[in-house]
């Protein structure tokens, strides 16, 4: 079950034509999925598109009674290949992943599917995480479309825009034979907004019909002659019927403005921030009229070269607001008006930085300074010289920079991947540093503080196959990581199977902790819990094993830190050849936090014995040097100032956020810190022999202690 | 500039949307809050557009939510407002931080302008990493982000929050909810705030109850005289007792004995005093009283300095301090307290201890111990972790029992040892009090370096004797006392020590100048 549930939401899936439809840009493209009639979806978790897939994951009723199957895909290859289903017959799908790497993937596939081309609508919709809160490399989708000549949509972001990119979308992936990307922006896939709803419509040629009676059409597989073909067709056929198609259904949209000697030509993303950008000069409104022309490209590839020369024709110049580098738009603009000879002078990512997210700030600077140029007499007085009271000078938010302290997502409270670093970093103190590959998920939080581990991260699931080349004899092994997730997703052959193969020498490490948590907590199939639509609780170590890994350990509860210490000692220790395999298991707390409280609460509704775990510090044992905390960095446990005129540093403390994992105790114990810390064990509606046994041993214990305190002086402050 | 301008075809309408930003970290409830007022504008017939970058940057980081809000135009029926995805520097109107950080990292991205940013922050904090991990006081200036807010915003309203959310069985997001509701930013009633949460539907009671004291304490805040400044709560003070009689005869006369010292130390000194009788015994205390007489009075500084850690290493943390602090009944009742567990309910403590052979030696008369310090035979069979459930009463005993060996304390060798250090270190303080009391108060200070236990104390220790060298070293010099400071400075910055090393190699290349 993911992190985020949609059950309710999914209801408004059923909306029918006339109706009004408030929610997510996720959401909203789930329905217009619905309304454009697919037959299959599919698709791989990852910011920001995640959502996407929890949402159908929960709409799978509303999925079956409209006759789509809805599938969760090994990794973005599956779901491009998927894709597949539309190439001989009229059947219209889609999938979703991250993009750009998710891209990077699918892109065998993709390229497979552009060459031949497809007969049913095809639409890949990606995540386009880029800028802020990005967590991947920044790049462009865009040269994806261009390179596999595979059409880009890049909708206005608001939801009806977007709703509308999804029927335009199907019916050009139709009438060009390509199949269409529909990249939605970080942002607009969280976008909070209104569309009309159609009525949803069943597939008209179901899945069943292409498996009762195949077609197959050689032409249409990548083998030489037809490949060659294939090349042919994409630029005699195929993409003149794109470009007739955008331009005739009027996929793009011109804005026309009183000010028309000068225009602004932008990827339909970015239309929003223009718009603000000019409203704040003072030639827009909030309700979208504006001064100057605009010309939105919600399809960015391919271009109509033909609506850029109408546009750009009586203009003395022009701005691109294209958002990432290379500026490949910017760059065919200039082809295009200089084989037109439109003299209208291009600005782009002169007056706009090449790199970096377009902020609010950006925009407006950009924009500015374009208007300023050409038509300075446009700006009111405010804009053509803006007087803004600059507090960043002032001094005391200028000491803030050193203030308030860098806050990067980290492990959460009671994290069970938290306690595999603080073995590691025990071991290191005994063996000294090692090369560790990281990989990419939640465990990719090592490198950060408190624990600083790990050198490198190659892509998901390549934690692994990044040390490859270190397999050469050497005083230290390498230790790399990966979690369940990327394992899955090819890191079982890229990784395992591949260092089973050389006879890497090197330590593996696998952190399974029950779903694909990074992503927000879909099932995988080493998942344990029970998915009524997929087969789960295939253990790790037994496909480690499968593929010829004879040393491997399973560690059943990570937060037991001695053992995992101990074990990874083993592992970089150890006589034996070939890979070293630690699959360290525990499900990850956020997700168990959620499966577990509504059972508890649910249980102390029913008055049953309920046992709530939590740890402490004592306040007066704690000496104050913070060392539980570098080998922690979890959230609940922080430190606090004390009242004791004779402790210098603030103590250690548990917050009542604590989940009881035992992550600090253990980790007291096994790097032999301090005894300062304690479980307790709150057990509410206990049996009546255990309360009465209780009242026994705290009237033994406290008479103990009453005789020990008669003997010794006793100071105000302990009284009160 | 004699620009005219250019004539207009075009009506602009001049509405602009209220633009909110909040900035919460992962789990603090910021996805529901922001949920809240969409839904509540909607409810009044409002666009409301809300926007956020989610993914792994919320798995506990500082995250970034942004809205805006426009009332429909009647003149234009039909027509959708186009919004902003993000917030711009000086154009927020309302800005919500969820914890003082997060609203002095508002401030720093300059969402926070005086001209019409109303700036609302819960002044609790949540500390990061960083802030945690120094082996002294990391922790962030919290009046700096006051100073700073009080500046940049045009209204700054700021309590503790999570207090409220605690106290109502709620969490934060509800008690903001509940301050903008009472800040009347908004054009929307109490009601439709209210109304807003029970639709909602989650936690509706502890919400409200949330809600409605966030909204009363932003009200009173507002009452106030606007030239009052919210301010920074002042740091926890430190709690001296008083150097008073307490009718025990034999304390009582320590007490008339260290009252004949100068006035201003009586804080220090009861707090020092009452440490090292609780550790040891009455006898204890009046040799505390020796060693702190044996010291020249005229400076009051290192006098006081040396009460204080005097009383430190007097009661160091040794195995019997640990099992007689853990087996009171105050601290059960502390413990009971922390974990909010109620009578009703069984309270089970379980003990994290693992004890390594120098502990256990450590406890044994001085020859023999250092013997069995030595075997390793005897290391493997102590040098494990131990879970002890003290609430239990097997367990209880043999801490109770440990406890008890207080009386043969002083015929340890762990005991021994640290009078032997203690004294290294006073005779140290002493030498250098009559030509340079600063220096010797810094290395009266110097002992904040050592606690704790095990590794860390062999640590703090080694890092200990490496200043007490570069003291003797220093000693004469003018600046000697500032080097010792920066040394102690140093050292506690870092838990490795190399950034001490670096520091002392400096003060080496002082000599190598000369």
């Amino acid at each position: 079950m993911a992190e985020r549930s949609f059950a309710r939401e999914v209801e408004d899936l059923k909306l029918g034509a006339g109706q009004e439809f408030r929610g997510e840009g996720i959401l909203a493209i789930t329905k217009a999925l619905l309304e454009c009639g697919v037959s299959y979806v599919a698709g791989y978790q990852g910011a920001p598109i995640s959502h996407l897939m929890d949402v159908l994951s929960d709409a799978q009723d509303i999925l079956s009674d409209l006759g789509v199957h809805f599938e969760s895909s090994a990794s973005e290859a599956t779901a491009a290949a998927t894709l597949a289903a539309s190439v001989m017959y009229p059947i219209r799908g889609a999938v979703t992943f991250k993009a750009p790497v998710g891209i990077n993937v699918a892109s065998d596939a993709l390229a497979n599917l552009s060459s031949g081309g497809v007969t049913g609508g095809a639409l890949v919709i990606i995540g386009e995480d880029y800028g802020e809160g990005s967590s991947i490399m920044q790049e462009r989708s865009h040269a994806f479309a261009m390179k596999s000549q595979l059409w880009l949509v890049d909708p206005r972001p608001n939801v009806a825009s977007i709703v509308k990119a999804v029927h335009d979308s199907f019916e050009l992936s139709e009438a060009s034979n390509t199949p269409v990307m529909l990249e939605v922006r970080i942002r607009a896939c969280h976008v909070h907004g209104r569309f009309a709803t159609r009525d949803n419509v069943r597939p008209a040629f179901p899945l069943a019909r292409a498996l009762d009676q195949p077609s197959r059409d050689t032409n249409r597989i990548v083998l030489p002659p037809a490949s060659f073909l294939h090349e042919k067709e994409k630029v005699e056929r195929r993409w003149p019927a794109a470009v007739e198609f955008i331009h005739a259904r009027g996929m793009n949209e011109t804005f026309d403005g009183d000010i028309d000697d000068i225009g602004i030509i932008m990827q339909g993303g970015m239309y929003n921030g223009v718009i603000t950008a000019l409203r704040e000069a003072g030639l827009a409104d909030i309700w979208g009229e504006t001064r100057i022309p605009l010309y939105v490209m919600n399809v960015t590839y391919p271009i109509v070269d033909r609506e850029v020369i109408d546009f750009c024709r009586t203009k003395k110049a022009v701005l691109m607001v294209e958002e990432g580098q290379p500026e490949f738009i910017e760059q065919a603009l200039h082809k295009i008006l200089r084989n037109a000879d439109i003299p209208a002078k291009l600005h782009g990512k002169d007056l706009f930085p090449m790199a970096g997210e377009y902020t609010a700030q950006v925009m407006g600077e950009a924009i500015g300074a374009f208007i300023r140029r050409w038509r300075s007499d446009a700006l009111p007085d405010s804009a053509r010289a803006p007087n803004i009271d600059r507090v960043e000078v002032d001094d005391k938010i200028r000491a803030l920079a050193d203030v308030v302290p860098p806050r990067p997502p980290g492990f959460c409270t009671g994290c069970p991947e938290r306690p595999i670093f603080s073995a590691m970093k025990l071991v290191e103190k005994e063996l000294g540093p090692h090369h560790i590959a990281a990989d990419i998920g939640c465990h990719l939080f090592s490198i950060l503080p408190p624990f600083n581990i790990g050198a490198t991260t190659m892509g998901y699931g390549l934690g692994p196959a990044s040390a490859s080349a270190f397999n050469v004899p050497a005083g230290k092994r390498s230790i790399s990581m990966m979690g369940d997730g990327g394992f899955w997703h090819n890191g079982l052959t890229s990784g395992v199977g591949n260092a089973v193969f050389n006879q890497h020498d090197g330590v593996i490490v696998v952190v399974d902790n029950y779903y694909s948590a990074a992503t927000g907590g879909q099932d995988i199939p080493s998942s344990r819990a029970d998915n009524r639509s997929r087969s789960t609780k295939h253990p790790i170590v037994e496909a480690v094993k499968g593929v010829g890994a004879k040393w491997v350990r399973q560690i059943d509860r990570t937060y037991d830190v001695t053992r995992m210490r101990d074990t990874l000692r083993e592992a970089l220790t150890t006589e034996e050849k070939g890979p070293k395999i630690i699959v360290a298991s525990s499900e990850c707390m956020l997700n168990k936090q959620r499966r577990v409280k509504p059972q508890v609460a649910a249980a102390a509704k029913r008055g049953e014995r309920i046992v709530r775990e939590r740890f402490g510090v004592d306040e007066d044992v704690c000496s104050g040097d913070h060392a539980c905390i570098r080998l922690s960095g979890c959230p609940s446990l922080s430190v606090k100032p004390t009242t004791d005129p004779l402790k210098d540093n603030p103590v250690a403390a548990v917050d009542n956020t604590c989940v009881g994992c035992g992550h600090c105790g253990e980790v007291a114990d096994a790097a032999v810190l301090c005894p300062s810390f304690y479980r307790a064990d709150v057990v509410s509606n206990p049996s009546a022999f255990e309360a009465r046994l209780d009242r026994i041993w705290r009237r033994l214990i406290g008479a103990l202690q009453r005789r020990r305190a008669g003997r010794r002086i006793m100071f105000e402050q302990e009284a009160a | 500039m004699n620009v005219s301008l250019a004539p207009s075809s075009i009506a602009l309408s001049q509405a602009r949307p209220i633009t909110v930003a909040v900035l919460a970290m992962g789990g603090q409830g910021g996805g529901v809050l922001v949920d809240w007022i969409v839904a509540l504008a909607e409810r009044r017939g409002w666009f409301a557009q809300s926007t956020s970058v989610p993914g792994v940057a919320q798995r506990t980081g500082a995250t970034i939510y942004y809205i805006e809000m426009i009332a429909p135009d009647a003149s234009k029926p039909g027509r959708h407002p186009v919004l902003s995805l993000m917030p711009a520097p000086g154009k927020v109107d309302i800005v919500i931080g969820a914890e003082l950080m997060e609203a002095g990292r508002a401030i720093l991205r300059g969402l926070v302008s005086p001209d019409r940013t109303l700036l609302i922050g819960s002044s609790h904090r949540s500390l990061a990493v960083i802030e945690k991990t120094a082996p002294g006081d990391g922790t962030a200036d919290a009046a700096q982000v006051f100073d700073a807010a009080n500046v940049a915003a045009n209204r700054f309203i700021a309590f503790d929050m999570a207090e409220i959310a605690d106290a109502t069985g709620s969490v934060v997001s509800a008690v903001l909810f509940g301050a903008l509701a009472g800040s009347g930013a908004l054009p929307f009633a109490s009601e439709d705030f209210e109304a807003t949460i029970r639709v909602a539907g989650v936690g509706v009671d502890a919400s409200l109850r949330a809600f409605t004291a966030g909204r009363e304490r932003a009200v009173a805040e507002l009452k106030q005289d606007p030239k009052i400044k919210p301010a920074a709560k002042p740091p926890l003070a430190k709690r001296f007792p008083r150097l008073e009689p307490i009718g025990h005869a034999d304390y009582d006369a320590l007490v008339a004995r260290a009252r004949l010292l100068p006035e201003e130390l009586h804080g220090i000194i009861a707090a020092g005093l009452q440490r090292v009788v609780d550790f040891q015994d009455v006898t204890y205390g009046s040799e505390y009283l020796d060693r702190l007489e044996a010291m020249p009075r005229e400076t009051t500084g290192l006098l006081h300095s040396f009460a204080k850690y005097l009383a430190i290493a007097m009661a160091y943390d040794d195995v019997i301090r640990v099992a007689d602090l853990k087996t009171r009944a105050g601290r059960f009742d502390r413990v009971r307290r922390e974990v909010r567990a109620s009578d009703e309910q069984v309270l089970a403590i379980t003990e994290f201890f693992h004890p390594r052979i120098e502990e256990m030696a450590g406890l044994l008369p001085p020859r023999l111990g250092e013997k069995v310090e030595r075997s390793e035979r005897l290391a493997r069979l102590i040098d494990r972790g131990r879970k002890l459930r003290t609430t239990a009463p097997s367990s209880f005993l043999l801490l109770y029992c440990v406890a008890g060996l207080r009386r043969f304390r002083r015929g340890t060798l762990r005991h021994a040892r640290e009078m032997r250090h203690l004294d290294d270190w006073a005779q140290r303080v002493r030498k250098f009090a009559a030509d340079d009391p600063a220096l010797a108060t810094a290395v009266c200070e110097a002992r904040r370096l050592v606690g704790g236990y095990s590794d860390t104390h062999s640590r703090g220790e080694s890092k200990f004797d490496k200043v007490m060298q570069a003291s003797e070293r220093l000693a004469g010099r003018p600046d000697a006392a500032e080097w010792v400071q920066r040394l102690i400075k140093v050292a506690l910055k870092d838990a490795d020590g190399t950034e001490l090393d670096g520091a002392l190699r400096t003060v080496e290349t002082l000599f190598e100048d000369a």
